[in-house]
């Protein structure tokens, strides 16, 4: 891949990545505003529990935090820290947003990455082994697995898994964070519906690339099958499977509201919820720009990967 | 040749990396280090702040208030050994307990007391700033409060976990709580907001060290995770399980279940100057049309729990010989005809063209209390009444009744958050109306005996006040009782000495032992 592709996509990227903080900040700041009830309420609520909280303690929160400040001024104040990078403090912990952000932020990326690997290490493995005869064996049995554990949802399959690795084996601890064992569950419910998809998409891919005049010339030339699998089939199968990973991995970063409040893990999506809940505005604000960040993050990392795996000569050599 | 190798060393690593991973798990689920005491619960811990989230350092034994509540509710000393009032009722004294300190060694003195409760009494939300509280002073070993006006309820706003006293060094430059450096037998090992506090016994405790040494409090949102923890042994004590979640301890051999009856009502709060709900005939058709028995067998699964009056029979002293409250449908559906809602062709009643609808807020913060709405909304059908029940957040009850729109809400509203329920009956019964009490409703009997009794009645006057706030409560119905409230938690069998303080003071780990 040559360095010019590389600066391209990078300030592609990097342009929409200005125009997504911009934009995401101020549709979160509006829905908020849209949405019912009282805010200094929430907040207090979720400050002080709720058997604490009466109309003093909402006013206390409501003069403290300038919420009764015209909407654009509040808007403006956030917008002007951000371009300062400064993301403010949470309304209702009072801890620095960047650092509660920057803790689920990890807690999320951890789970996310060990689901991506489990699920490529199982459904790349299933769709390879599919894919070595269409229509065999093998291929009918993952047909039945991509199904099964696409029609189970992360819900259930969760707490089937913690019914039979933890309550009934003991093997496995059925909630908490922190502990490096802690992560397998819900990794691995992730990880295991993700790997249907990834093991049917694999398999057609792989499929497809077989069929291929240039795999065809390899086996003719005399490769041995596994040197035709590895440099023609896998790497070409890999220029499909790699954008889809993208899309999933985002997927994943979103969707594990269910399976963070299931495991008590600490990620982005618990702390999404609670901040709409309790409308602490900078932390939803914080939470959304760095979800909406992560996006473009994931999408450059593909573009690269892309860029990088696709056998195929770029354009401009072409050209040139 | 040596890149296209590259994808498959990356997943032979990462198989390598999640086979140890699953290795490493074998077998140590269930077994637990002999020394930790693992408790679970649904509540996280959003800050560090004794008038935020003190309550889960105060139940650890992390921090003390100044006057704390035994298992009857009565007080006893905390970090005061004794107090006293002066003849007008307008200073109290608190002595402080001798060779108390706090967690980082610093000596328990007056003058952190009374810095530590400055804060809190200037926080709106906690009990202590509803005290007439002209000044707080140290006077030797002594915390001197003055007040504006006699409070005789003073003590039992010290018991509230917001008071905590918390070293000086527990406060950063802007006076936020950057670490809970308390007086407790256990002090803090580790934290990790807003999920997980870890602690271990203090040994420069004043009084007995406790056997077990070290305790862990992991935050568990799903009631089904947290009876399966319970059930499989992966915690000690679990609070907060759900009906399903106690017949799975119950038929565990490792965990038991734990309860106690706690001064909780689950009750309707009612406009009282709504143009329907403002009139008593309704309300307490209402009341008579609810089958309270049902409801509790159905959702709480224990039939007692259903209410018969406001205040809940583990508050003795506020039980009076009133009616109890019944279902009759007959009965009911006779009120509302009296007042003129005539049953409509589509079965809901009408008055002037105008339909019997009304609107029911709650909250699922207790899992039972949108069950329990929705069970109101059946029985309140059969007697001609639409109800709509909103599911939304706690809050918006007293937003609503800020704002006028609320008609009625369900809630689950304590009536001794500090110890003494007083404090919660006044303000439950405030005639201006109060956010988790009363709204628009007065009654000058019941304003004259909850005074009385702020103004410190004792004896048969005190009781004869009680009586008329219970009758009175029982007869206009304000505040529809629903159901009370038991609290659970499952103990696990190796773990003896455990009891439940209806009051949530502390979890009493001090009292624990470990069994055979």
């Amino acid at each position: 891949m040559s360095g010019a592709a590389v600066r391209a996509v990078l300030a592609r990227r990097a342009l929409q990545a200005a125009g997504v903080a911009v934009l995401v900040s101020v549709l979160c700041f509006l829905v908020v505003r849209r949405l019912p009830g009282d805010a200094a309420y929430r907040i207090a609520a979720g400050r002080y529990g709720y058997d604490l909280v009466d109309a003093e303690a909402a006013e206390a929160v409501s003069t403290e935090l300038g919420l009764d400040r015209p909407a654009w001024q509040q808007l403006g104040s956030w917008l002007l820290d951000l371009v300062q990078l400064d993301l403010g403090r949470s309304l209702v912990t009072s801890r620095p947003v960047l650092e509660e952000v920057g803790y689920y932020l990890l807690g999320t990326l951890q789970l996310a990455a060990v689901a991506l690997v489990l699920a490529v290490v199982l459904g790349a493995a299933a769709g390879v082994l599919a894919a070595r005869r269409p229509g065999g064996l093998v291929d009918r049995v993952t047909t039945t697995y991509v199904a099964s554990v696409r029609a189970v949802p992360p819900f259930l399959l969760g707490l089937l898994l913690v019914l039979v690795l933890s309550a009934q084996l003991g093997l496995l601890p059925a909630v908490g964070h922190g502990d490096a064992r802690s992560i397998v569950l819900p990794a691995l419910t992730l990880g295991l519906g993700l790997s249907g998809l990834v093991a049917r998409v694999t398999r057609d891919a792989v499929v497809e690339v077989q069929r291929s005049e240039h795999v065809q010339f390899a086996r003719t030339k005399g490769l041995p099958e596994r040197w035709v699998l590895l440099r023609h089939v896998v790497r070409n199968a890999a220029v499909v499977l790699v954008p889809y990973l993208g899309v999933q991995a985002v997927v994943l970063v979103e969707g594990v509201v269910v399976v963070e409040s299931l495991f008590s893990w600490q990620g982005l999506g618990h702390a999404l919820v609670h901040a709409v809940f309790w409308r602490d505005v900078p932390v939803l604000q914080a939470t959304a720009l760095v979800l909406a960040l992560l996006v473009v993050a994931v999408n450059t990392l593909v573009d690269l990967a892309v860029l990088w795996l696709d056998p195929r000569p770029r354009r401009s050599e072409v050209l040139t | 040749m040596l890149r296209s190798s590259r994808p498959l060393l990356a997943a032979s690593a990462a198989a390598a990396l999640l086979t140890l991973a699953a290795c490493g798990g074998s077998g140590a689920g269930s077994s637990a280090p002999a020394d930790t005491l693992r408790i679970a619960g649904p509540f996280e811990v959003h800050s560090l702040d004794p008038t935020a989230d003190g309550e889960v350092f105060t139940r650890l034994q992390v921090s003390e208030t100044l006057v704390t509540a035994d298992l009857q509710g009565e007080l006893v000393p905390g970090l005061a050994t004794s107090w006293s009032t002066s003849e007008d009722g307008r200073t109290w004294r608190f002595e402080l307990v001798e060779g108390a300190t706090f967690h980082d060694g610093t000596p328990l003195d007056a003058e952190a007391a009374v810095g530590a409760l400055e804060r809190v009494a200037a926080v709106e939300a906690s009990p202590l700033s509803g005290a007439p509280i002209r000044a707080l002073r140290a006077e030797g070993s002594t915390v001197v409060v003055e007040l504006d006006e006699p409070h005789p309820v003073l003590p039992a706003l010290l018991t509230h976990y917001s008071a905590a006293v918390l070293a000086p060094a527990s406060y950063d430059e802007s006076g936020q709580v950057a670490e809970v450096i308390g007086t407790g037998p256990y002090r803090v090992a580790d934290v990790e907001l807003p999920a997980s506090v870890e602690t271990e016994r203090f040994a420069g405790y004043r009084g007995e060290a406790p056997e077990v040494e070290r305790v862990t409090f992991q935050a568990v949102g799903r009631a089904e995770q947290r009876a399966l923890l319970a059930s499989s042994g992966q915690a000690d004590v679990v609070f907060g399980l759900e009906p399903a979640g106690q017949q799975r301890v119950e038929s565990s051999d490792v965990a038991d279940l734990a309860s106690s009856l706690q001064p909780r009502t689950i009750r309707l709060k009612v406009d009282a100057e709504h143009p329907v709900l403002g009139d008593v005939r309704v309300r307490r058709a209402l009341s008579l049309a609810l089958d309270r028995e049902a409801m509790a067998e159905a959702v709480l699964r224990e039939g007692d729990l259903a209410a018969t009056q406001l205040l809940p029979p583990s508050l003795e002293a506020w039980q009076a010989d009133v009616e109890p409250l019944v279902h009759d449908q007959q009965a009911a559906a006779a009120l509302l005809d009296e007042a003129g809602w005539v049953t409509g062709p589509d079965g809901t009643r009408v008055r002037d063209g105008e339909p019997l609808s009304l609107t029911l807020l709650t909250y699922p913060d207790r899992a039972e209390l949108p069950a329990l709405a929705t069970a109101i909304q059946a029985a309140l059908a059969e007697v001609g009444v639409d109800l709509e029940v909103e599911v939304t957040n706690s809050s918006e009850v007293p937003a609503g009744q800020a704002d006028g729109s609320l008609e009625m809400a369900l809630i689950a509203k304590h009536f001794a958050l500090v110890s003494d329920p007083l404090v919660d009956v006044a303000t439950v019964f405030d005639p201006a109306g109060s956010d988790w009490g009363v709204m628009g409703w007065s009654d000058p009997a019941v304003t004259a005996a909850v005074d009385d009794l702020l103004a410190g009645a004792t004896g048969a006057a005190a009781q004869q006040a009680r009586e008329t706030v219970a009758r009175t409560a029982q007869q206009e119905l304000p505040l529809i009782p629903v159901a009370w409230y038991r609290m659970n938690a499952a103990v696990n069998d190796r773990v003896e000495g455990f009891t439940m303080d209806p009051l949530e003071t502390t979890w009493r780990l001090t009292d624990l032992r470990w069994g055979a």
